[in-house]
């Protein structure tokens, strides 16, 4: 979020947090458009196995993603009990497939550290940063860079 | 105090400059793109306090609109402004003949557009 | 948006409506269609460009429009008379104001060279001299010129004004009002204001239309005259008005109407006609201007509302109510309205292809200039209307297709003149709907296609066998393949690198096709299909596997049912289907897109589909579950591009189902089955 920059160690921001596999993610309140139950998903051929395809959310086509498998880990066997958290950044929406939505946190900019430089994997492209409260550890997710992912993976596969 | 000013101008952008000039002093702005829209626009509009037309528009031009203003007893007190142009000295006699009360010259200036309101309305 | 800039878009959307106009009316001039009107609208169309362009500071823009105004000024007036040669001269600087136009949206400048010879012409036409710019108003501040005002040997420090005010009657017949100039008075300074009354009559004499009063303002303030006369500048000639300075003055310079007006001293005001009733007969239809987003938004929700219709209906199926009930009745009414509703918000959308026609007459007059061609542009069917989005994409193909036919069409003069054919050559551009599409076509009467030569050069370019046989209608449709016209033989004009293969591509990507006819030494005619809208769809629905697909209509040449000995292998994976006698790949289209295969491989239907260029492909899918109408989903604003996926769309049952990209499909089909020829006959 642009407005980042300008705030202090004070300033707080919100997050909606779910959970995917075995770990806890968190995703800025102002990007998350809405929270709907699973539907079956017309597939997108030629399509990374991430993608599950589309949906019809009230006439929007909405690409649905699985969280697990786009971060590199097993893919999700969906069923009615998953949840599809739609993300809109920019004039981008897509649809992302979590097990369930836990929280509204509250979090201060400064108890959000930046990503273990060792800790690099697949998933850490779209890491923003590590939330850790209490006991809790949750990771916060920049959805700008996985939904823009999904439309340059055009180039990706066209080079 | 904001007044109920009616611009007509068959120019979209001049109608729009008009409104931003006019509505950053806190008048209220209503228009009409030509002449005899004008007309129609008085007609429904009640009290209007001040009219800036253009002169050159289609199907009724400024001076055939101010005409059909004095024409109306209850509007020969409005005061009218005509948007000129520099070069037209002549314009502005005869928008002046027609019973326009003054006159602002395009492009036009928002502060003198703004004196030339202050200048014909209480 | 900064409100300035948002004037702007709207100031050059205007230009661009205003530049049509212009040009349109000069066009009807030259033809002799024109009325009174007809001038005057040309004259403020330049005005308004002219105006805005003022306040935007476009000084180039308003020097070179004060000009043309001018001639068209004289124009109207009847000092010039509109012969063919002066017509000529305002369509050339009405396309040099356009370039104005232009430049200024683009923000950059036009060289003094561009528009130095037309202003030379017209202001030969206006009887001026050249490059007198300065008449024009490029000041932006809008001072008032007062020619008397400049009394340069005034004292420069004046302790005050003594003003003398007696209003006429006709200063309150137009509405001004002196306690409001007094009042303006006092903001210069601090005044004193002494009311004579002694002109008002008795009381029951008192007419109220006239003026009894005058005042006396003293003002104490050592303003400049100026600021002083400009209080007055609404009433001078209603007003007695007399200004002296307090101290020991100079002599006082009363200022008159006659002053103030130098040009009506000069010589009498020219008298225009008062255009009377006005308002009834001009019908012009009432129109609104409306953001585009608005309409789509609409176009949208009765999409969305259909689908619910759509799945309504099936749910009501589903539950065995038979059709001739209430609700059945009921749901086809509805059916039947909202059917009604989606072509009337669709009839919002659609313009007349005048705006883009209209482009072209400026287009073939540079172009014949270029060539030295005599080109004569008739044009039909301009009030033909199809959806904007169509429009907004066509300008570039038929961009090309008139180049085509004026520079490679059409011959010189005097060719023509040798061919005893007349020396100006026609192209012809018409539009009109023919069986739920728009058809335009482009035809010119010149040479013809030369055969031979594309036959010849096609074969160069390695496009077709030299030993193939090729009717007149192949080789003619030859120049649409990519490849053939390439940079180095296209001409300067008709090229710029882009070939009429880059025109078909265009086309198909709107879901039309196009096709050329010629005779030899008659000329030729390309035609263009294209579909009035690309919101909505005539597809046929069908199944695949677990899935739904839809094919377009526009490409489905017919659907069959194979026999097995139809069916030959060929390479090591790839099928041909002998469809009477000729030979088209055949494919498993759950294969081609990743979908599941149905449990019974045999009782498939094969569907004949045709791309435009690239040829028939025979999609073999399970079953047709029928023909809908669709409503166009893109889905690349938030997803990628996906080969062989033209668009998305929602079916009855509220479930997404793609739209197959015919062209895509058969363009990598056909690659993949050329690869497979090299692997079987190769090495």
């Amino acid at each position: 979020m642009d407005d980042k920059a300008i705030l202090g160690a004070d300033a707080r921001r919100q997050f909606i947090t779910f959970h995917s596999g075995e770990q806890e993610f968190g995703a800025d309140i102002m990007v998350i458009r809405e929270i709907r139950g699973w539907t079956p998903t017309t597939p997108l051929p030629h399509s990374p196995d991430y993608v599950l395809g589309v949906i019809n959310l009230r006439g929007v086509v909405l690409p649905v993603v699985d969280l697990n498998a786009r971060l590199g880990r097993a893919r999700t066997e969906a069923n009615p009990k998953h949840v599809i958290v739609v993300v809109r950044t920019g004039e981008r929406t897509i649809g992302l497939l979590v097990d369930a939505v836990s929280d509204i946190l509250t979090v201060r900019a400064a108890d959000i550290q930046p990503t273990p430089e060792l800790a690099r994997d697949e998933q850490s492209e779209f890491i923003e940063g590590i939330a850790v409260l209490d006991s809790r550890m949750v990771t916060i997710l920049s959805m700008e860079r996985l939904t823009a992912s999904l439309v340059a993976t055009q180039t990706a596969l066209a080079a | 105090m904001g007044k109920i000013i009616l611009t007509v101008d068959d120019s979209k952008t001049m109608r729009d400059m008009l409104k931003l000039a006019l509505s950053a002093d806190g008048h209220i702005v209503i228009q009409a793109d030509d002449g005899v829209n004008g007309v129609e626009a008085l007609r429904h509009a009640g009290d209007v306090d001040v009219i800036i037309t253009d002169i050159n528009m289609p199907r009724m031009d400024g001076f055939g609109f101010i005409d059909q203003v004095r024409r109306d007893p209850g509007r020969r007190a409005t005061p009218i402004l005509v948007l000129t142009t520099e070069t037209e000295p002549a314009k502005k006699q005869r928008a002046r003949d027609a019973g326009a009360t003054g006159w602002i010259v395009k492009p036009f200036d928002p502060a003198k557009l703004l004196a030339a309101v202050r200048r014909v309305s209480p | 948006m900064d409100p300035m800039e948002a004037i702007k878009q709207t100031y050059f959307q205007e230009c661009d409506e205003l530049l049509l106009a212009m040009e349109e009316g000069l066009i009807a001039i030259e033809a002799g269609e024109a009325d009174g009107e007809t001038i005057n609208a040309v004259f403020r169309a330049v005005h308004s460009i002219k105006g805005g362009g003022g306040a935007f500071g476009f000084e180039a823009l308003v020097a070179f429009a004060h000009i043309f105004e001018t001639v068209l000024d004289h124009l109207r007036s009847g000092k010039l008379s509109p012969s063919g040669a002066v017509i000529k001269v305002l369509l050339r600087a009405g396309d040099v104001l356009s370039d104005h136009v232009g430049a200024a949206r683009d923000r950059r400048a036009l060289g003094d060279e561009h528009d130095a010879d037309i202003k030379a012409e017209l202001a030969a036409l206006s009887g001026e001299e050249a490059g007198s710019d300065e008449a024009a108003p490029a000041d932006f501040e809008g001072l008032d010129f007062t020619p008397t005002c400049i009394v340069v040997d005034e004292p420069a420090a004046q302790s005050g004004w003594k003003i003398v005010f007696r209003p006429h009657a006709a200063l309150y017949a137009k509405a001004n009002e002196p306690y409001l100039l007094v009042r303006e008075l006092a903001q210069l300074g601090p005044t004193a204001v002494e009311a004579d009354l002694t002109a008002l009559p008795a009381l029951d004499a008192i007419e109220p239309d006239q003026a009894y009063f005058s005042w006396t303002v003293t003002l104490t303030s050592d303003v400049a005259r100026e600021k002083v006369e400009e209080v007055f500048d609404f009433v001078v000639g209603d007003c007695d008005l007399t200004i002296e300075p307090l101290s020991p003055a100079p002599v006082a310079v009363p200022v008159t109407a006659a002053e103030e007006f130098p040009s009506i001293a000069a010589g009498p005001v020219q008298p225009q006609e008062k255009k009377d009733a006005p308002a009834a007969h001009d019908a012009a239809k009432q129109t609104i201007r409306v953001d585009l987003d608005k309409v789509d938004r609409l176009v949208n929700l009765v999409g969305e509302l259909v689908i619910t219709q759509a799945m309504l209906s099936q749910r009501v199926l589903e539950c065995r109510i038979p059709r001739a009930s209430s609700i059945g009745d009921g749901l086809s009414e509805l059916e039947h309205l909202l059917r009604e509703l989606q072509e009337s918000v669709m009839a919002i959308r659609t313009q007349p292809v005048k705006s883009v026609f209209q482009r072209m007459p400026r287009l073939v007059r540079e172009l014949a200039a270029q060539t030295n061609k005599k080109v004569r542009l008739v044009v039909e069917g301009e009030a033909t209307e199809v959806d904007k989005t169509v429009i907004e994409r066509l300008g570039e193909p038929l961009t090309h297709m008139i180049r085509n036919a004026v520079d490679h069409g059409l011959e010189t003069p005097e060719e023509r003149a040798a061919a005893g054919k007349p020396e100006e050559g026609t192209v012809t551009l018409s539009a009109e709907h023919r069986g739920g599409r728009i058809v335009i076509e482009v035809s010119d009467d010149g040479r013809g296609i030369d055969r031979p030569r594309v036959r010849e050069k096609a074969v160069e370019r390695g496009l077709v066998s030299p030993a193939a046989q090729l009717s007149d209608d192949e080789v003619d449709n030859l120049i649409f393949m990519p490849g053939f016209s390439t940079a180095s033989q296209v001409s300067n004009i008709s090229g710029r690198g882009v070939g009429m293969d880059v025109v078909r591509r265009n086309i198909v990507d709107l879901g039309g096709r196009i096709s050329i006819g010629s005779d030899p030494k008659q000329g030729s005619k390309f035609s263009l299909t294209l579909p009035l809208t690309l919101a909505v769809l005539d597809g046929m629905v069908v199944a695949v596997g677990d899935q739904t697909f839809v094919l377009p209509l526009a490409h489905i040449v017919e659907s069959l049912k194979p026999r097995k000995q139809d069916v030959r292998a060929f390479g090591r994976e790839g099928n041909l289907l002998n469809v009477r006698g000729a030979y088209v790949p055949l494919v498993d289209t759950a294969e081609l897109l990743g979908a599941r295969r149905a449990a019974n491989q045999d009782g498939g239907v094969v569907i004949l589909v045709e791309s435009q260029g690239t040829g028939r492909l025979a999609l073999m899918v399970d079953a047709i579950l029928g023909q809908h109408q669709v409503v166009i989903k893109s889905f690349e604003g938030n997803y990628r591009h996906i080969d062989g996926i033209a668009a998305a769309t929602i079916l009855g049952d509220g479930r997404v189902a793609l739209i197959l990209d015919v062209d895509g499909l058969v363009a990598s089909c056909r690659n993949r089955l050329a690869t497979a020829e090299t692997l079987a006959t190769g090495t």
